[in-house]
């Protein structure tokens, strides 16, 4: 039986770049493949080849041993190839039915909506899969993790049996990634096939059947999951040797420059999302604050950044009171902020990458003298900062939105870390980051630290807490469950009191 | 080629590219347009009948007789010239005044109001005091008008800022409460109307009068207000681009959640822009006041602050792709006139003609695909693939 799909020395050439260089990939009948690379090897370039939205100047494309000829998407669902893409297209005010029918809406007496026949549909998908949604949800209210679900009823609906999943995980919690997982297996159990886009090792080594590795966009290897490790994939993805944990030496804290005493800070919900917490975090230290997303990190960050207004309770940022203050005085103490949500917070994507790199020091000298900014000091600044941070940019005019998420988080890295301060706070620093990327945001961050600043990170992965941080300090539901110093730190007892449970062991006064 | 060369000759390809697609509306509108003069004409539909041949060549000669009247009214001597160029005065100030608003990320409908109550202060200052010195008087009364103007629009401002009331709704509301007012001022024995019976205000002081260029000759109202408008347009090029504020104004616009972080006072931005929006749509009023008619009557509006709008939409929301924008409607408001003049055509040609460059400018696809022009890149076109989410 030929393969379902075969792709055979596909070519794809942007101005400048060689996005795609004879790519060859094969996916058989009832298997997951992971398609490993880093940002920008040409894993999505390669997917929207597929998917008819990029015409490859060469290379030809094989369904179920015929060739296809795919010039747009309605061509690739017709041949029962389906994407479910990065950022979700669907429309939040519809329900999951009416989302799922958009375009091929089930009618009766010609004209009227048949939302009960759409919803029974629904349901029928839902069960044979086990992607459990309620069809008269609004998609608005869901959380991320079910909007997922209604993308992939979607393609089922249409009777997809290739799945294109392009860095499904990037938006998920660990509870929803483990959903997912059990999603894809059940589908490649009733015979679809998948492809699984990711840069995630773990996941690779937890889902697929097999993997095909692209670099600089080529092939430059295949692995068997049953025997390859994490270290051999991260080789091959990054073409030396990777270290996958942080190197550091031990801490030696100082004074106190973050304090924090009985805080309570309001979520969007009017729900007390942060409920008179206290603690510190010292000079030469990293503070790593491990949660599952949602137990108040958010609404502390913000608090600590003067972005959301501070109920009760007390912020001391060097000895000065910044509880209320505003982001502009917190950042002039002496604070850096590398916010969680990094193009909606921490970027201007219109800008060109020298405009960002001085979002909140653009009207200070030598930047700006009075009202008048200097476009050569602020150019000046932008080409050392390119070059030191490793920011890959064709230049620095090229707009932030147009690099990839790596690169703009080096950029917001590079504004943040290159000023003189005395605390960072580092929210989901690597989130949806390849491994170099994170390797490198790392090192900067310890960097900073041997240098003498207090740092917070916050991360919903729990391996990165445990990696980088020298003390972990852990919030459930608005609360610290406990306070961790690295070395007692295991991921037992910390996942215990993420979930709210208070082991004996490594309990701590908070 | 040096790198500075290279960056010069980018630029110069860009701009080539940016005026391609304005240039082929324009073209592709006068065709429409001539289409519209031949099926309107009584006398070519006459011809036609007698054959295909006179058909044609009355239509010829019909469309030749209205375009070249339409482009002596634009271009045809001095006179013509400085018509144009008097006519976009004002189209500039207030094409800047919308334009600054969508930079900042405020969509500013109440040029309108805005240019009223401007001319209301303005013309004000004019008759009012006697006495000064031009040198004193002329900036006052230019002072006012700007004032005027930006405490309509900073109103709208504040109540965005503080209270979260949409500005496209508000400046809508500020239109009614301004041409009313206005009404209410200049009608017959109103506070601000002279003596008699026209509803117009008192003649300012020649002492508030914008220096004319040809003082010699009365017909010819061409005066230092074009000059004022060209340097308004570089201050705000150099405001938008150049300053501490402009690179406030600019963030709050594309992000106001990134312009949070960065720690700028994203309601005291919001009052600024529509403050400043405000002024250059009063300094239209100034311009038209000061400069051409020296008195402001009832009914004052020439529609400048709709068309605004569409010269902000024109010219890209840049100072310079504004001043161009306006100077392509003054031509077609100068030349119509004078095709009306000479030709019969009805000067609501220029309506259509403006429409249709309009739509072609905002819908670009149309213009490429007449013109087999390079589709839209690939790049441009995944934006359709993004979705929300995330």
């Amino acid at each position: 039986m030929p393969p379902v799909l075969e792709l055979k020395g596909i070519t794809k050439r942007f101005p400048g770049v060689l996005a795609n260089d004879h790519i060859n990939l094969t996916l058989n009948e009832g298997e997951v493949l992971a398609l490993l690379g880093e940002n920008g090897a040409g894993k999505s370039t390669l997917m929207n080849v597929l998917y008819g939205l990029y015409t490859p100047e060469e290379g030809e494309i094989y369904v179920r041993g015929k060739k296809a000829d795919i010039h747009g998407p309605n061509d690739a669902i017709a041949l029962g190839i389906g994407m479910v893409h990065q950022h979700f297209m669907l429309v939040p005010v519809l329900t999951v039915a009416e989302n799922v029918m958009l375009g091929m809406e089930s009618v009766k007496h010609g004209f009227v909506l048949d939302r009960e026949d759409a919803a029974t549909k629904v349901r029928a998908i839902s069960e044979k899969y086990g992607l459990e949604v309620d069809p008269n949800d609004l998609v608005g209210e869901l959380p991320v993790g079910l909007q997922q679900r209604v993308e992939i009823i979607k393609l089922l609906y249409r009777s997809a049996d290739i799945l294109i999943l392009d860095e499904p995980t990037a938006v998920l919690t660990p509870q929803e990634v483990e959903g997912l997982f059990e999603v894809v297996r059940s589908l490649v159990a009733q015979g679809k096939s998948v492809v699984f886009i990711t840069h995630k090792l773990k996941e690779v080594l937890a889902l697929a059947d097999r993997v095909s590795v692209l670099r600089g966009g080529k092939v430059v290897g295949h692995a068997d999951p049953k025997t390859s490790t994490e270290r051999d994939l991260a080789s091959l993805m990054v073409g030396r040797e990777v270290i996958l944990t942080v190197p550091k030496e031990p801490a030696q804290p100082k004074d106190v420059v973050l304090k924090v005493e009985n805080l309570e800070v309001m979520g969007d919900r009017h729900r007390m999302a942060v409920r008179g917490i206290s603690f510190e975090v010292r000079s030469g230290e990293i503070v790593g604050v491990a949660g599952v997303q949602g137990n108040g990190q958010t609404e502390l960050v913000e608090a600590l950044t003067g972005l959301r207004p501070v109920v009760n309770g007390k912020i001391t940022l060097d000895g000065r009171d910044i509880t209320h203050e505003t982001p502009r005085v917190i950042t002039e103490t002496g604070s850096a902020h590398i916010p969680e949500d990094r193009q909606r917070d921490g970027l201007v994507l219109g800008y060109p990458i020298a405009d960002n790199l001085i979002l909140n020091t653009y009207y200070l000298p030598p930047i700006a003298s009075g009202l008048v900014m200097h476009a050569n000091v602020i150019a000046e600044r932008a080409e050392r900062l390119v070059e030191e941070y490793d920011v890959r940019t064709p230049s620095i005019t090229t707009p932030a939105g147009n690099l990839s998420g790596g690169n703009q988080q080096k950029v917001i890295v590079a504004r943040e870390l290159s000023r003189e301060v005395k605390l960072v706070i580092a929210a989901q620093p690597t989130r949806g980051l390849d491994v170099g990327s994170i390797e490198y945001i790392h090192s900067q961050l310890v960097r900073k630290r041997d240098e003498g600043a207090a740092v917070l990170v916050v991360s919903a992965e729990l391996d990165e807490v445990l990696g980088l941080a020298d003390r972990i300090m852990v919030m459930f539901e608005g609360e610290i469950m406990g306070i961790v110093p690295a070395e007692q730190a295991t991921k037992e007892n910390i996942g215990l009191l993420m979930a709210g449970v208070h082991p004996e062991a490594g309990k701590e006064a908070a | 080629m040096s790198t500075q060369e290279q960056k010069a000759t980018s630029q110069l390809e860009s701009l080539a590219r940016a005026l391609l697609i304005p240039l082929l509306a324009v073209f592709t509108a006068l065709v429409i347009g001539a289409l519209l003069i031949i099926v309107t004409d009584d006398s070519v539909i006459a011809a036609f009948r007698e054959g295909l041949g006179a058909g044609l060549s009355r239509s010829w000669s019909v469309i030749a007789l209205a375009y070249g009247a339409f482009f002596t009214g634009a271009f045809g001597d001095v006179y013509h010239i400085t018509e144009t160029l008097r006519i976009t005065t004002p189209y500039i100030f207030a094409g800047l005044a919308v334009a600054l608003g969508f930079q900042g990320g405020l969509f500013n409908i109440g040029a309108e109001g805005q240019y009223f109550i401007g001319g209301l202060t303005t013309v004000y200052v004019g008759y009012s005091i006697t006495g000064l010195p031009m040198i004193i008087h002329l900036p006052l009364a230019l002072l006012a008008g700007m004032i005027g103007g930006g405490v309509w629009a900073g109103i709208v401002g504040f109540l965005k800022a503080k209270t979260g009331a949409h500005e496209v709704i508000n400046t809508i509301m500020m239109n009614y409460i301004a041409i009313r007012l206005a009404e209410f001022l200049l009608d017959v024995g109103g506070p601000m109307a002279r003596p008699g019976y026209r509803p117009v205000s008192p003649e300012i002081q020649p002492s508030a009068y914008l220096p004319q260029f040809f003082p010699s000759d009365p017909t010819i109202r061409f005066n230092v207000g074009f000059i004022l408008a060209l340097i308004a347009a570089i201050f705000i090029w150099w405001l938008l681009f150049k300053t501490t504020l402009g690179y406030e104004i600019r963030t709050v616009g594309q992000n106001p959640n990134a312009a949070r972080y960065a720690g700028i006072n994203v309601s005291k931005v919001i009052i600024v822009t529509m403050f400043i929006s405000g002024t250059l749509a009063g300094l239209a009023a100034s311009a038209d006041i000061l400069g051409v008619i020296h008195f402001m009557p009832n009914a004052f509006s020439a529609g400048y602050g709709f068309d605004a709008i569409a010269l902000a939409l024109l010219g890209n929301s840049h100072p310079a792709g504004v001043v161009l924008a306006s100077l392509l409607f003054g031509a077609l408001r100068a030349g119509a006139t004078n095709m009306q003049g000479i030709a019969h055509i009805p000067v609501d040609i220029t309506s259509i003609l403006q429409g249709l460059i309009i739509i072609f400018i905002a819908a670009p696809a149309i213009i490429r695909a007449i013109y087999r022009l390079r589709g839209l890149e690939e790049g441009e076109r995944l934006k359709l693939t993004r979705g929300w989410g995330q």
